[in-house]
């Protein structure tokens, strides 16, 4: 996945490199082209026009044909459409190209400024607004992708963890926001501190309701560059988040009673209101989960047509949207829930690259729309007719704005103080507080208002404006020095571990553990008893059979970090030229020098540790030097190992390996859909790679020669530790003489009770590579291949000794983990199991390795 | 249950300054302890074992001996004993115990201290400093034995993989010839710094036994 990840980052960085290299010194100039083309648009449009009345009378009395037309109302719409996605993403790359700049101010403020200068183009081309965001625009084509994206990926333990809060703010906040400045504003209009104008209380409470809006698409720009610690920062976005749709909700309460009219109003319209308040926010909500969850339940039986997969969850997603605007329910807050409900059973029932491809056509869609917008508000403000200028209430708005959110946050934090176990600190409720940036909903809300009723839209609208710019570019500006200045405590930036993460299972489940015995009944009790809940019936409904066994998070985190290393791995060593790097290690010589010091001691222990170099060289029946030793320990695994080592090869080799057929089809993006085969093909290259350098590290004699092979009585090892026998054998390697079959017999005979068949198999190992035995006969049982036979029978074979077990080897710092993935050849869990077999192909595809290094 | 009556308040004051639970919260489980006990005054392995929403939890086992460890009663003794009383139950239990506002600097950092350690000596079985890697996996193995698809291979090799990461963080420069003998405490500390475990290893202990959520701690 990691892999796939930095293939598509670098086709990314690719192309923008592209795009910079041929465009950055003109973007300029191009997106000024580009506009004055989009704003030629009626000139053109005129023009075009012109010419297809022309060619429309042309046709019917000229005969002959034109070879080309120009058609531009044609295409006029799309390719509008088509030119400001492209400005604005071109803006994007402008701006982000100067890191500098965008350090000190966030890039939602520059998108601002940009759209500035863009609408002051337009302006003086057109001398009227031409563009603007719309309404229906907004709603419907920008803003849904970026919450869809805000819910899927939202971080969900922490949301939950913290809904309580989340909630409090985004519903009492914005209620106490739109009630305080309507009340405010009302009063001072009453005061006469704005002049005259024509508004009533309930209009008041409208525009209220829409300035209330923390918009999330702004908060998130500027805190995802802040980096504030996750508490604050999950409860400013999930406010923010939800308090859209609550806005919405209040929003349209507060219309229907505007248009009701004041004195229509009375005790019964009110509580209808707020009862349409709450059905409205949790009909969407639920809204959003019941489409979450068709999505799962999608996704488990979608295995055929990966290639579209990706599709269903922006399809749904977007569904869930409409369906909740349709039934005039919060389609925010049902577009978010969808996202949240359904990112685990997605992610877990959607093959790898699927799941890539949603994270970044997510991600493309969000941050474009995102940009769009940004762009749009700027240029919206270019426009004359918009503006009816009253300081008073602009002021007062924006003052308001500001201490209502401040001291609302205060209250209510105080209060939810009362209940959180850790409370959150004073300065913390302060950024929570700046963080109450406004944006595009507020606006989009803004130029929904009917101005039939509301006579003062105008007025309104550009104190929207106003407000937004305030918040985004002066508080977005401020954000990051202030935080700096607070000395607020920020997410340390760390990197996944997997001891932390085991760690944290361990620690939550002793919490789970401690409420139970101490009998209270908390936040972990509950969360355990949903776990519970939902490991039996969830996953069960939702998940694919495969997905459920890789639900296990740390089992994941585990797999994700050996991906990772094994890159890392690669990259390091294609970045020395070679993957040589591990042999001047030496940490071989070094183990046997050991090996010879504290022989009775701590072999066991050096050979669980390394068991896996020597392990590749046993298998190699050429070069059978010096490791018998470990035998002892591996022999358990080992016989397992050899027995899917075996299999795959049976599978893989002994048929000829499927063509590459380089086809272009629309169903099928990998050629290759043998999910085995490719891991095969994948694990094998890099054992390939490993095992060779291992081998050539330990310095392995070329072609001893071999036979011998049933030396039984070498199987006669105790299979705890220091049996006599390691000590002979090693003795024996160094003689140069004694060779490994002794272990593979041994290997045969401890696995005799459990794998009868493998006697056979065994008998011919020792003369040839064990490998290209033609004797598939004995592999009958076994056809399960290991990756799936998770249960294979392991706890018969012998267990390594313990004293084998309780150290760990050193391993090169740099490869933190890979030294796992290797030890873990020994288990049979898939993917080891899946790779060892690769190491035994080594000798095909590899020389043999040079001559030992005297290691006595 | 009716029996925590019997107590003096005397004797809870004298409890509530050892742990720092309030007067309450020693009623509330005092009557849990009872609850789990039958009434006895000591309370046994078995005892919790039965605790029904318990089954579930994988790390049971470790749980439970935490409760009869020595080293977790805040004396210098070490071992475990085959049945504890209500002071060492509460002594178990208030390393669980939020801090309030009024906490200073140093008793928090004393407290963190205390609760790694708690969790610390859960791993380390036989009380010798360290976290072998035998100790570790067991705990990992346990672990993750709920997860069901997870074999005790895998368990073996994530606590491998585990352990090798700290052996990596923690002594990035080792001799080929060293082995890492297992995790010390310092080490653990380490480890656990990015988890913010003193801001979270809470349990909320109620002062009454309705929920109304008040627990015990000094408002803002």
């Amino acid at each position: 996945m990691q892999r796939c990840g930095y293939v598509h980052l670098w086709l990314l960085g690719s192309v923008l490199l592209i795009c910079l290299i041929s465009g950055v010194t003109s973007v300029k100039g191009d997106v000024a082209l580009l506009h004055q083309e989009s704003h030629l648009k009626p000139l053109s449009e005129f023009k075009s026009n012109l010419n297809q009345t022309e060619q429309g009378n042309g046709s019917r009395v000229i005969t002959g044909i034109s070879i080309v037309t120009f058609k531009w109302n044609h295409v006029k719409t799309p390719y509008l459409v088509a030119l400001w996605i492209l400005v604005a993403v071109l803006a994007k790359l402008v701006i982000e190209s100067f890191p500098s700049v965008t350090n000190v101010i966030p890039e939602s403020a520059l998108l601002i400024c940009f759209g500035w200068i863009l609408g002051g183009i337009i302006w003086a081309a057109d001398l009227q607004q031409t563009f603007s965001l719309t309404p229906t625009v907004f709603f419907y084509f920008l803003l849904p992708q970026i919450i869809l994206d805000a819910g899927y990926s939202m971080p969900n333990k922490l949301f939950f963890t913290n809904l309580g809060g989340i909630l409090l703010y985004a519903i009492l906040g914005t209620v106490w926001c739109a009630a305080t400045l309507g009340l405010s504003l009302w009063g001072c209009q009453a005061g006469g501190a704005m002049g005259a104008l024509d508004i009533g209380l309930l209009q008041y409470l409208l525009f209220g309701s829409l300035i209330a809006a923390v918009d999330p698409v702004a908060v998130l720009a500027v805190f995802e560059q802040v980096h504030v610690n996750e508490v604050l920062f999950i409860m400013v976005f999930g406010e923010s988040l939800l308090n859209d749709g609550v806005t919405v909700v209040l929003f349209n309460v507060f219309d229907a009673f505007v248009k009701l009219g004041g004195p229509r109003i009375n005790a019964v319209e009110i509580i209808k209101g707020i009862i349409s308040f709450f059905v409205v926010a949790f009909g969407g909500s639920l809204v959003g989960l019941a489409f979450g969850l068709l999505v799962s339940l999608l996704s488990k039986y979608t295995k055929n047509i990966q290639i579209i997969e990706p599709g269903f969850i922006f399809v749904l997603g977007y569904l869930s949207y409409l369906t909740a605007d349709m039934l005039s329910l919060s389609a925010i807050l049902s577009v978010t829930f969808c996202g949240v409900s359904c990112q685990k059973y997605l992610n877990s029932n959607m093959a790898e690259s699927s799941v890539n491809t949603v994270r970044y056509v997510m991600k493309v869609f969000a941050n474009g729309s995102e940009t769009i917008i940004f762009v749009f508000l700027g240029i919206s403000a270019i426009d004359k007719t918009i503006w009816v200028w009253n300081t008073g209430f602009v002021l007062l708005t924006l003052f308001f704005t500001l201490v209502y959110r401040f001291i609302g946050t205060f209250i209510q934090t105080w209060w939810l103080n009362q209940y959180r176990l850790v409370p959150i600190a004073f300065i913390d409720q302060l950024i929570m507080s700046y963080g109450g940036l406004r944006g595009a909903v507020a606006y989009g809300l803004a130029t929904m208002l009917d101005d039939q009723r509301i006579k003062e839209k105008k007025l309104m609208i550009g104190t929207t404006l106003i407000v937004v710019y305030f918040t985004v570019i002066l508080q977005g500006v401020t954000m990051k020095p202030f935080v700096t200045w607070l000395k607020v405590k920020r997410a340390a930036v760390a990197e996944v571990t997997l001891i932390e993460k085991v760690q944290n299972k361990v620690f939550e489940h002793s919490l789970v553990a401690i409420e139970d015995i101490s009998g209270q009944i908390g936040d972990n009790y509950l969360r355990g008893k949903w776990k519970i809940f939902e490991e039996k019936w969830m996953s069960r409904f939702l998940l694919t059979s495969e997905a459920r066994k890789k639900q296990d998070y740390i089992f994941n985190v585990f797999h994700q970090l050996n991906l990772k290393d094994a890159v890392d791995y690669v990259d390091e060593g294609e970045r020395r030229g070679s993957l040589e790097f591990v042999r001047n290690e030496s940490a071989f010589i070094n183990f046997k020098k050991k090996l010879g010091d504290e022989f009775s001691e701590v072999l066991p222990d050096i050979m669980a540790a390394a068991s896996d170099d020597p392990d590749a060289m046993r298998r190699d029946p050429v070069s059978s030097v010096s490791l018998q030793m470990h035998e002892k320990t591996m022999q358990g695994t080992r016989e397992t190992e050899d027995i899917d080592a075996h299999h795959l090869l049976q599978q893989h080799l002994y048929k000829g390996r499927k063509q590459h057929l380089h086809r272009y089809s629309r169903n099928h993006l990998d050629i290759n859909t043998d999910d085995n085969e490719v891991q095969e093909i994948f694990q094998r290259t890099m054992r390939n790679r490993l095992e060779s350098f291992k081998s050539a590290k330990m310095g392995l004699a070329p072609a001893k020669t071999i036979t011998k092979h049933t030396k039984k009585d070498q199987q006669q090892k105790m299979p705890n530790g220091k049996s006599t026998d390691t000590s002979k054998n090693y003795y024996a390697n160094n003689e140069g003489f004694e060779l490994s079959e002794g272990d593979n017999a041994s290997g045969s005979e401890a696995s005799g009770g459990s794998f009868p068949f493998r006697v056979n198999y065994k008998a011919g190992a020792g003369i040839e590579n064990p490998t290209f035995m033609p004797d598939p006969d004995p592999m009958a049982p076994m056809q399960i291949p290991p990756w799936q036979a998770e249960d294979e029978p392991d706890g018969s074979t012998v267990s390594p000794s313990q004293r084998a077990q309780v150290r760990l080897p050193w391993t090169p710092t740099n490869l933190r983990r890979l030294a796992p993935l290797r030890i873990s050849t020994q288990s049979t869990d898939s993917f080891a199991q899946a790779d060892t077999p690769a190491s035994q192909e080594k000798d095909k595809k590899w020389p043999p390795p040079p001559p030992p290094p005297s290691d006595k | 249950m009716g029996a925590s009556q019997t107590r003096t308040e005397h004797k809870y004051q004298d409890l509530a300054d050892k742990t720092g639970f309030s007067l309450e919260q020693i009623e509330n489980l005092h009557k849990r302890f009872q609850q789990l006990s039958n009434n006895e005054e000591t309370i046994n392995r078995e005892h919790l074992d039965s605790i029904p929403s318990l089954a579930n939890n994988p790390i049971r086992k470790q749980i439970i001996e935490a409760f009869f460890d020595k080293r977790n009663q805040h004396q210098d003794e070490v071992g475990s004993c085959e049945e504890i009383g209500f002071e060492q139950f509460l002594m178990v239990m208030s390393h669980f115990r939020p801090p309030s506002l009024k906490t200073t600097e140093e008793e928090k950092e004393a407290m963190r201290k205390e609760k790694l350690r708690f969790l610390f000596n859960m791993h380390d079985t036989d009380n010798d400093g360290t976290i072998t890697l035998v100790e570790y996996r067991k705990v990992v193995e346990e672990l993750l034995s709920k997860s069901g698809d997870i074999g005790q291979e895998a368990a073996k090799a994530i606590a491998d993989a585990a352990m090798l990461e700290v052996a990596s963080t923690n002594v990035p420069h080792m001799d080929p010839d060293d082995f890492y003998e297992g995790i010390t405490f310092e080490h653990f500390e380490q480890i656990l710094k990015g988890l913010e475990m003193e801001t979270r290893m809470y349990i909320r202990f109620l002062d009454v036994e309705t929920p109304t959520l008040r627990c015990g701690k000094s408002t803002s």
